[in-house]
Formats: C-alpha cells, sequence, structure tokens
C-alpha cells in the first residue's frame, strides 16, 4: 500500500506544474464561438421530427386513444403510444402519444389530430399549507416509497425504522436487492427490508404520508432546561432545474438491433443498460454520444420515458434518426424538480448560545412520491432532537436530484433557527456557530471538520468584513449579513482510463466520462500533462461515448475524484513503462528517471535527458497502452467536504426587494485538480442559488394543476446584474491537498441560500419564512403578517 | 409553429389591403420578439404574416413641427440611445433603455411595444385572452399575484404589458394608424381599451389597421421621470411602474400627469394624483398624498394585494424624481435624428 501511494500518489506541492494552477477550460473557445455541438444542435440526415401529445389533466385515466387522423396525416412517418388506455395520468404535460414527421409543423398538426379521451381525476398541488391532524402513515413500504427514501438520502436508520414498523406492500426479488447494492444502498438496510413483512396495502386518498417521529437524545428535559427558546417557520418551494438545453435524443437504429443514441446526459456510461432494459436488446447493441450538455443539475441520469419512445419511434420508422428534444414548457414542467421543504422548528439554547435541543415539524413534496425529510439538523449535530416529517403526495411532476439533493432544504431550515435564536440571545451568529462548533465534527472526522468549518469561518469574515459590517438583527436600515456552513461527500466514482503513447510521440486518451461544462475535460487534461511531463495542448482527450472505456455518471460530485485518479494511473503505468524502454540508453534506472517540460531526463542529472519524441520514437512499432482505473492502487482520494458562505444584502424597505451586494463562499475540496475551473464551479453554484433564493418557485395553478410559469419570463434567473460581488477562496495546502480530490459540484450550492435568507433577517429585522424571498414576502413580514419570530 | 403566407410590402398603403378583416387571421411582423413565440406557442396562428420591416418611412426619427416623430419601426435601443430623445424627452429614452435586454431592444420596435399582448399566464397558456372556462374567470379562481389591481371588474384582469406605453402617455404622445380610409391620429391615452370578448384586443386598431408613427408633443418645461418596481436589474416584468409628467409654475405644480404600468388591462392615467399634486410644491408629504390618491380605487383580486402597495411607491418615487430632475428646454428646430439612425 505504501508502495502504491509512493508510486501513484499525487506529486507534491513545489513539483506540481499544472495540478492546482489557473488553466483555462480547454473547450472554452468551442463553446464562445459556437463550434462545441450539443445534442440540441444536431440534425442527422434523413431525420425525422418528433413532437408529444401531453395529458391536459394533471390527474386522469386514458379511457381511449383515435391516432388514425394523425397517421393520415401527409409527412408522418410513425405513431407511437407512450401510455395506451387505462394509464393513470398523475401529472398535466405527462407523454401520452408520439409522432414522428419530416418536421416539426408537420408532427405539431399530427399531435393534434390525436383524440385522446380522458376520465378526469382529482388532482392536489399545494405543498405550501402546513398538513395537520394527520394519522401517522402505517401503510406498507411501496417500491416507490423506498424509491423516494433513497432519492432523498433518507438516513439508514429512517429506513430501517419504516420497514419494520410498516412492511412491504410486495416481495423483494433478487434483481431488486441487486440494484440496490449497485446503488450504494447498504448492506445493514437490504437486511432489514428482506426481514421486513410484506402487507397488502389498503387503498388511501390522502396526499399525506406522516412518517414516524424520530427521537434522539431527551428533547422534553432539554426544552425545559434550556434559558432560551426560538421557534419559527423556514422553508423553500419546489423550483426546476430549468436546464438552458432541454432533455432529449436523436435516436436512430444502424441495423435491425442496434441502436446509436445522441442524448443530453449526465451519464454517458450508464444509458446502455437502460437502453438494453427498456428496449430488450443486449446492452453491447446500444452506442451512447454526447460531445457537450447544456446543464443538467441533476437531472439528467436517465434516458427518461423521452428517451425511450424516441428509440421506440426510430425503430417503428425504420431505423431512421428520429429527434425529440422537450419545448421549454415541457423542460419546466416535467424534466425537472426539486423537492419542496417546510417546518415548524423550535430550537433550545443556554444563555451563553449552547444549542441543547432542536424540534422540527416537516413537510413537503417531491410529486406523486411525496418526499423524504431534509437533514436536520443540518451539520449542526444538536444534542437532543424531536424530529416528525409528512410527505405530501402531489401532482405536481416527479422529482429529480437537484445538486447537493436535500442538502440546501436542510441548511436553509436549520441555518435559519440557529440565526433566529442567536437574534433572540442578542448573539451575534458567528460567535454562537463558532461556540457550537463542535457539534459540527461528524462521527468519524477524520479531517477534522470542526476546525475546517472554524478556518473557514473567521477566513468568510475577513473577506467580507463581518467584524465591522455585521450589526445586531435589524439596526443596519436594510443592509445585512448572513452565514451558513455546508458539507458534501464527494468520493470518486468508478472510471477507466485508456491510455495510448504512441512511437510518434502522441498521447490518445479515452473516456467514457461527460464534462457538464465544469472543467472534466480540462482537469483530465491536467493530470495526464502533469504526470506525463507534456503541456496538456499534446493530449487527445476523447470522451461523451460509451465504447470508450466506462466512468460513472456526474452525479454527487463524484466526478472529479473518478477521472482524476483514474487518469492518474493509467499515467503513471504509461509513464513508467516508456521510462523502462528508454532508461538503458539514458544509462539510468527506469526509477531514477523523470518526465518534466517534454522531456525524460535523469532526476539527479537533468542534463541527461532525450526529448519526449525521441523517447517514444524508441518504442518501435509497439504503442504503450494502460488502463487506469478507479478505485485502484494507491490512496488517491476521499471523501468529506465543509463550507462556508457569507452573504451581503440591501433590501429596499418599502418594495421589499432584495439586491445581493457581496458573497463569499470558502470551500474545501482536498487537492484541487484545476483551479480556475474550480473557481468557476463555485462561482456558478453562487449565481445558481442566488436565484434560487430570491426568484425561483414552479408555481402551480391549484384549478388546472398546470404550472404556470413555465417559461423564462416568469420563472425568473438571476442576470449578470443581480449577483453582486462573489468572492470564491479555496482551501489549499496542508490539511487538504494530502486528502486528494473530492467533489465539488453540490458544496456550494448548499449554502448560499441560508447564508442569503439570513442576511435578509438580519437587515429587515425579521425572518422571512419562505423562499423565494419576493418583495410580497418581505412586505408581509415587515408588516408582521407572516410567522416570523423575534 | 404552423404554416403560413408571407407578404412583404414597401408601401404604407399596400399594407391595410394585406391586413385581415378579423383578428387573428393576419399578424404584423416588425421585431418579432413577442410574435414568435406567440406563434411558437400557438397562442396565435395567423394565415399571413405581413412584414412591414421594408415599408419606406417607418424607420425614421425626425421631427414635425416641433414635435418628436418616431416611426412605427424604430427600435427601443435607439430611443433610449438617441441624444435628442435622452435630452428632450429623458423619460423616454430611460423607459426604451431600460426595457427587457439588449438583444430585445435591438430588435423590438416602438410600435410593437405598443401593440405586445398581455403577458397573463392565462393567456399565455392559450385559455384565450379572458381566460374564461365555463363561463368563469380562470384569473379570479387562480393565482392573480401578477393581475390587476384597477380596472380589475372584469371581465379583462391582465395587466398591460408596455413600460414604454405610460411614459408616451404622460408626454401626451399620439400614434398615426393608417387604413383603408387613410390616416387618423390618436392619443395614446386612448389607444388602449379593455377588451370585453376574446375576439376583441387591447387597443383601438381595426384588423386592417396599422401604427405608422408616434407623435410625441414638446415638452417644454416638463419635468418627467418614471419608476419600475421589479425584481431584477434587467429582462424582467415589473409588479408597477409609474409615469409621472410635471409642468411646474416656480415651485409648485402647475398640471401633473400620472400613468401607471402593470396594474390595469390598460395604461392608467391618475386623474386623482394629478389633482392632489396641482398647485402644491412637491415633498414627500404631498407625494405620499398623490400616491394613495393614485391606489384609492385600487381592489385586490386575492393574490395581488402588495401590488396595491407597490404601485403606491411606484408612484411616490417617480414623482419625488421628477420633481427632482431638471425642467426641459424646447426642442431644438433644426434638431434631427440625433446621430441615432
Amino acid at each position: 500500500m505504501a508502495d502504491d501511494n509512493a508510486k501513484y500518489g499525487w506529486p507534491a506541492a513545489e513539483q506540481r506544474s499544472l495540478i492546482g494552477k489557473r488553466i483555462s477550460r480547454v473547450d472554452g473557445p468551442d463553446k464562445v464561438s459556437g463550434r462545441a455541438k450539443y445534442t440540441y444542435d444536431l440534425h442527422r440526415p434523413g431525420m425525422l421530427y418528433g413532437k408529444v401529445v401531453r395529458s391536459p389533466h394533471a390527474h386522469a385515466k386514458v379511457v381511449s386513444i383515435d391516432t388514425s387522423a394523425a397517421e393520415n396525416l401527409p409527412g408522418v412517418k410513425g405513431v407511437y403510444i407512450i401510455q395506451d388506455k387505462g394509464s393513470e395520468i398523475h401529472w398535466a404535460g405527462d407523454d401520452i402519444v408520439v409522432i414522428a414527421a419530416v418536421d416539426e409543423p408537420t408532427a405539431a398538426d399530427a399531435a393534434h389530430l390525436v383524440k385522446v379521451e380522458y376520465e378526469v381525476l382529482p388532482h392536489f398541488v399545494d405543498d405550501f399549507t402546513q398538513p395537520k391532524n394527520i394519522a401517522e402513515n402505517n401503510a406498507p413500504l411501496s417500491p416507490r416509497d423506498l424509491f423516494q427514501m433513497f432519492n432523498n438520502d433518507a438516513p439508514d436508520d429512517q429506513v430501517i425504522a419504516a420497514a419494520q414498523k410498516r412492511g412491504l406492500a410486495f416481495q423483494l426479488t433478487p434483481e431488486m436487492t441487486q440494484r440496490m447494492k449497485d446503488n450504494e444502498v447498504s448492506e445493514t438496510v437490504i437486511k432489514a427490508l428482506q426481514a421486513a413483512p410484506v402487507k397488502q396495502p389498503q387503498p388511501t386518498n390522502s396526499p399525506f404520508r406522516k412518517e414516524s417521529e424520530q427521537v434522539k437524545g431527551d428533547p422534553d428535559a432539554a426544552f425545559k432546561e434550556a434559558e432560551v427558546v426560538s421557534e419559527g417557520m423556514y422553508g423553500c418551494p419546489v423550483i426546476t432545474h430549468c436546464c438552458l438545453e432541454s432533455h432529449g435524443s436523436i435516436a436512430e437504429w444502424t441495423d435491425s438491433d442496434h441502436l446509436f443514441s445522441h442524448i443530453s446526459t449526465q451519464n454517458v456510461s450508464g444509458l446502455a443498460s437502460q437502453y438494453a432494459q427498456s428496449l430488450k436488446i443486449p446492452e453491447a447493441n446500444v452506442h451512447v454520444h454526447q460531445d457537450h450538455v447544456g446543464g443538467g443539475f441533476g437531472s439528467k441520469f436517465g434516458i427518461d420515458r423521452w428517451g425511450a419512445y424516441t428509440a421506440q419511434l426510430s425503430k417503428k420508422v425504420g431505423g431512421k434518426p428520429v429527434r425529440v428534444m422537450l419545448e421549454r414548457d415541457a423542460e419546466l414542467t416535467l424534466a425537472g424538480c426539486r423537492p419542496s421543504a417546510f417546518a415548524k422548528v423550535k430550537v433550545g439554547a443556554k444563555k451563553d448560545g449552547t444549542l441543547t435541543a432542536w424540534q422540527s415539524d416537516s413537510w413537503g413534496t417531491g410529486g406523486p412520491g411525496g418526499g423524504g425529510a431534509p437533514p436536520m439538523p443540518y451539520v449542526v449535530n444538536i444534542p437532543n432532537q424531536r424530529k416528525q416529517h409528512t410527505a405530501v403526495a402531489t401532482n405536481i411532476g416527479p422529482a429529480r436530484a437537484w445538486r447537493a439533493p436535500n442538502h440546501p432544504q436542510g441548511c436553509l431550515i436549520t441555518m435559519g433557527a440557529i440565526e433566529d435564536l442567536a437574534a433572540k440571545l442578542g448573539m451575534d451568529p458567528l460567535e454562537l456557530m463558532l461556540k457550537n462548533i463542535k457539534l459540527t465534527a461528524p462521527a468519524e472526522d477524520t479531517f477534522h471538520r470542526a476546525d475546517t468549518y472554524r478556518d473557514e469561518l473567521m477566513i468568510a469574515a475577513d473577506l467580507i468584513g463581518w467584524k465591522k459590517n455585521w450589526h445586531p438583527r435589524g439596526q443596519g436600515s436594510g443592509r445585512g449579513l448572513g452565514l451558513a456552513i455546508h458539507t458534501w461527500g464527494g468520493r470518486g466514482h468508478e472510471s477507466n482510463c485508456a491510455l495510448t503513447i504512441h512511437p510518434t510521440g502522441s498521447v490518445e486518451m479515452k473516456m467514457g466520462t461527460q464534462d457538464l461544462g465544469v472543467g472534466t475535460r480540462t482537469a483530465i487534461l491536467i493530470v495526464a500533462g502533469e504526470t506525463l511531463g507534456l503541456p496538456i495542448n499534446q493530449i487527445d482527450l476523447k470522451i461523451g461515448d460509451n465504447q470508450y472505456p466506462s466512468s460513472g455518471g456526474s452525479g454527487g460530485s463524484t466526478t472529479i475524484g473518478g477521472v482524476s485518479s483514474s487518469t492518474r494511473r493509467a499515467a503513471v503505468d504509461a509513464r513508467d513503462l516508456l521510462f523502462a524502454k528508454v532508461a538503458s540508453a539514458l544509462k539510468a534506472k527506469p526509477e531514477e528517471l523523470e518526465a518534466v517540460r517534454g522531456t525524460i531526463r535523469v532526476k539527479s542529472a537533468p542534463s541527461r535527458s532525450m526529448t519526449w519524441k525521441e523517447a517514444c520514437a524508441r518504442l518501435g512499432t509497439q504503442p504503450i497502452q494502460t488502463l487506469g482505473k478507479n478505485p485502484g492502487p494507491g490512496d488517491l482520494i476521499s471523501s468529506g467536504v465543509g463550507g462556508a458562505v457569507m452573504a451581503d444584502v440591501s433590501v429596499d424597505m418599502e418594495t421589499g426587494i432584495v439586491k445581493m451586494n457581496k458573497m463569499v463562499c470558502v470551500q474545501d475540496c482536498g487537492l484541487v485538480i484545476s483551479m480556475k475551473t474550480a473557481e468557476s464551479q463555485v462561482y456558478g453554484a453562487m449565481i445558481m442559488s442566488i436565484a434560487t433564493t430570491l426568484y425561483e418557485e414552479k408555481i402551480m395553478d391549484p384549478n388546472t394543476g398546470h404550472m404556470l410559469n413555465p417559461n423564462m419570463d416568469f420563472y425568473r434567473l438571476a442576470g449578470i446584474g443581480d449577483v453582486g460581488e462573489l468572492v470564491v477562496h479555496m482551501m489549499t495546502g496542508k490539511g487538504y491537498d494530502e486528502r486528494g480530490p473530492i467533489g465539488l459540484g453540490e458544496p456550494p450550492t448548499v449554502g448560499p441560500m441560508a447564508a442569503i435568507s439570513n442576511a435578509v433577517a438580519n437587515a429587515i429585522g425579521v425572518r422571512v419564512p419562505f423562499l423565494p424571498i419576493t418583495p410580497d414576502r418581505v412586505v408581509a413580514a415587515l408588516k408582521g403578517g407572516s410567522n416570523a419570530t423575534v | 409553429m404552423r404554416p403560413f403566407d408571407y407578404a412583404s410590402p414597401t408601401k404604407t398603403d399596400q399594407v391595410p389591403a394585406l391586413l385581415g378583416k378579423s383578428w387573428g387571421e393576419v399578424e404584423i411582423l416588425a421585431g418579432g420578439s413577442d410574435l414568435l413565440s406567440l406563434m411558437k406557442d400557438e397562442i396565435t396562428t395567423p394565415k399571413r404574416l405581413v412584414n412591414i420591416k421594408q415599408v419606406d418611412g417607418l424607420h425614421a426619427i425626425s421631427n414635425e413641427g416641433g414635435a418628436l416623430q418616431l416611426g412605427t419601426l424604430v427600435t427601443l435601443d435607439r430611443i433610449g440611445s438617441a441624444a435628442q430623445i435622452q435630452h428632450q424627452y429623458p423619460m423616454l429614452a430611460a423607459a426604451a433603455g431600460d426595457a427587457a435586454s439588449p438583444q430585445i431592444r435591438n430588435v423590438a420596435t416602438i410600435g410593437g411595444n405598443l401593440c405586445q399582448r398581455p403577458r397573463c399566464w392565462y393567456f399565455r397558456s392559450g385559455h384565450g385572452l379572458l381566460a374564461q372556462k365555463d363561463g368563469k374567470s380562470m384569473v379570479l379562481q387562480g393565482d392573480n399575484r401578477y393581475h390587476a389591481i384597477l380596472g380589475n371588474d372584469g371581465p379583462a384582469y391582465f395587466v398591460s404589458p408596455s413600460t414604454v406605453a405610460p411614459v408616451l402617455i404622460a408626454y401626451n404622445a399620439k400614434v398615426r394608424i393608417a387604413g383603408p380610409r387613410g390616416t387618423r391620429e390618436v392619443p395614446v391615452e386612448k389607444f388602449f381599451i379593455i377588451p370585453k370578448t376574446d375576439q376583441e384586443r387591447e387597443h383601438d386598431l381595426r384588423p386592417d389597421e396599422f401604427i405608422t408613427h408616434v407623435i410625441v408633443p414638446p415638452a417644454p418645461g416638463v419635468r418627467a421621470a418614471h419608476y419600475e418596481v421589479r425584481q431584477k436589474e434587467a429582462f424582467d416584468w415589473p409588479y408597477a411602474t409609474a409615469a409621472v409628467a410635471l409642468t411646474m409654475n416656480a415651485s409648485t405644480v402647475q398640471s401633473a400627469r400620472v400613468v401607471m404600468g402593470h396594474v390595469a388591462p390598460v395604461p392608467w392615467v391618475s386623474p386623482e394624483a394629478a389633482q392632489a399634486l396641482q398647485g402644491k410644491a412637491v415633498t414627500p408629504a404631498t407625494a405620499d398624498q398623490a400616491a394613495e390618491a393614485a391606489v384609492a380605487k385600487a381592489k385586490s383580486l386575492g393574490h395581488n394585494e402588495h401590488k396595491i402597495h407597490l404601485a403606491r411607491v411606484a408612484v411616490k418615487r417617480a414623482i419625488l424624481a421628477a420633481a427632482g430632475s431638471p425642467a426641459r428646454a424646447a426642442l431644438a428646430r433644426d434638431a434631427s435624428e440625433g446621430g441615432a439612425a
């Protein structure tokens, strides 16, 4: 193991020429010039265009479908029924029939000719009103309940308790067990599920599922003894992912049983199995390709219903390419939905600010499946807790993972409640957080997390001028500061990197990964270039194709750890093979050589060197080929990061309009591979979170059950003028670098929502309980019309 | 988008014959910034588009008898950046220069800005201009957080979307309209009407007429300012706007025009607010009283109470800004395009 670390380990700081440096992303010029082609940009020869007949009802049963008129329309090449009669529809806009035609208008005309009869059923889209007087749910768990819990990262003990108490509504099959294992469901949970009784479910019409109460310590005694108790309401609505490039694909069959799909995805290597399962063809017969993706944020891991029917439709029209990309309204209505979370919270503490007790009564929706509880209290592990959560099933569309699933919600609620408690005590929340910092240490605190948070808070405070600018709540005539801390795992996923050094000196790499626009290509090239001593423009990197060695989906901040470690291993192995080939010519042993600045040279006598090209020429006709894997030899990566966010806002006390002055994010992600794109990742997270905090909401019409703002007029995103000054500080050096690269996609999206919300409370003197913090809500809070505390 | 015929006349008098006899048959293409999305969403499905961008004489910013004359095709960007307009009608330059986004201002025309369709989300979802279902208003039954607080006795509850129209009304501007029977001129204030049925439009045009020019009379001595309450710095629909033009008699208001936007199905002129200012010096207190008068008749539809407050603030701030702005000199006789063409 020690040998492996010596062989593959990351170079020491003084030896790094590329790692951690500010290097512009390699695909930047292609993107700004329009040369980069997204799935949406592609038009294949002979391609047909798909249009979808969508349900006008939020909840209905399909009674009959008549496609004859559509089929007879000239220009229509194929009609495929997605959900036939008898299907129950759970959200407006759900896909019923898809039509392929020679052009979009013809397909649209044909879609109008399809006659679908529905039996309309009652719908429910209100997740905002607190459910009251709900009996605890004892119905046996359905597969969907389980999926929701896993999808929402429900803690193991919560899943086990539910399984034991409620039993399962279905027989667990070996395939299900295997799928859970594949999805990293823990062994103890799987055992508990296997042991759980199978029961017949009773039919229910209630949208509410009240989960079992969770208790830790002795909350009753703790609240009794608490010297101060603060109560408040906090929460955020369902938001959509609003990918700039909508979901969709172009599917074509190269022969009767081979599919080729161009698809907008975060999961190039993972889709073949999904297609195979859906289309009943071998996985090896599925070719998936994507060069660039215009946003996913957690919503593009699957082929989705539309990916499957696009392939079915292509098959139906003799394999011709068929393109279905979601329209903007469908994208916002169907393809993105971050669960809401609302909570009534009570926090108890001693007069000196020591936190002692937590109680939360929470609810939220993630669509028809309800929605799990976010982790609360978030990061700050208050010793005595009582928690109750009610999942609200709604007809708003299905939930999807959104950057750091459940963390932003948990952070908002927790950090809001703590900030309100500090205000009630008349205490600086920074001081209160530092006082309780020991509570932030995770159970297995390998990397001194509490110290990380403390250091980060101090740096953030310095960058935002906390000491000088902070004032007690409401005393700043509309200007205020707020803070939050956050965490994420981010261990690298499974990844394979095929690297070839050709006798000509050219270097070729192939990986079935994807670059979500975050700089994955750049980071891979930095690692390879650093290891081989080559400039990054001398390496030919190919990604975005499942014919290349597989790599995991880009979710949960797992990509950087996966691709950088597999690349490192492939490059070290290849470099060492090259050293072995040329050592004798340099009159040295292979281990005495180094690859630096385009040369292979003797470490102790750098003048004994040859150029990279000369060295490679000695390969004769045999290229060097290596396959680097993660996991693999050597401890190259780890997991678990901390970050601190501080926000400075101004609020117009008359109109209630919030403006960002400045926001600071101090973030740890282990060893930073690509500094510039890492910083950009954090900037992007902050900008996204500003929109989430101030503007975004999936607004549902109570009567029609339709989304009212499936457009970019009233689904507002932040513009450059709205974001204020953004400051990013990456934690580097001792204590961080030796942990290896850890994912960065999720963590910086967590804290900003809470920090901004807290800054608004500090600015105006009262809590605006629910996001987005729109003028009406601020004005109402100022008038005392809210459930504000203090 | 559905197939359509396309006509591209070059003379004003060719246009009316190409237009339809009833609404919806034919649409006019100028900047297209609103029309294209309406057509893509099939909210409007014209059989013919009449592109007026090739029509002579509709592109110019000119000076006619001391008045500013804007061809209907003058873009918002040109209005915002024309030195002459910035100098003589600063409120107009500011409102046009602050509308939407730079990309939209580069194509959106003044005529199109006045004729753009409402942003009511029921209308834009295909439920018709008045969004009636089974004889009931979907707006009243549903989510009306952005809907009208004035002129909202029904059946129209949408808000007039133009941020420039209130400014033009405050400047007493007119539109020149060409039709099969020649041209006519209508004050912008009278141009907008509240439709009673889905078959009507939000303005006084007949289906075979179109705006050729916007004429803004000289505004010597006028102090004017507008204010928008909106969340985002750019590319956002406001909650409420106010345009205020004051003619001063020494330190007191001789006459005032107070016009609100995004509060009613038409730009909402408030004689009550003007009355409240008349003969008074502008102070925070008098501005407050006038703003209160402007929304005295406002009523909530259930979810838009906040708009009453925000409209009041917009009026107050516009009055104070107008009073604090310099009075404008008469339009110079030799003023030309102002270098913006």
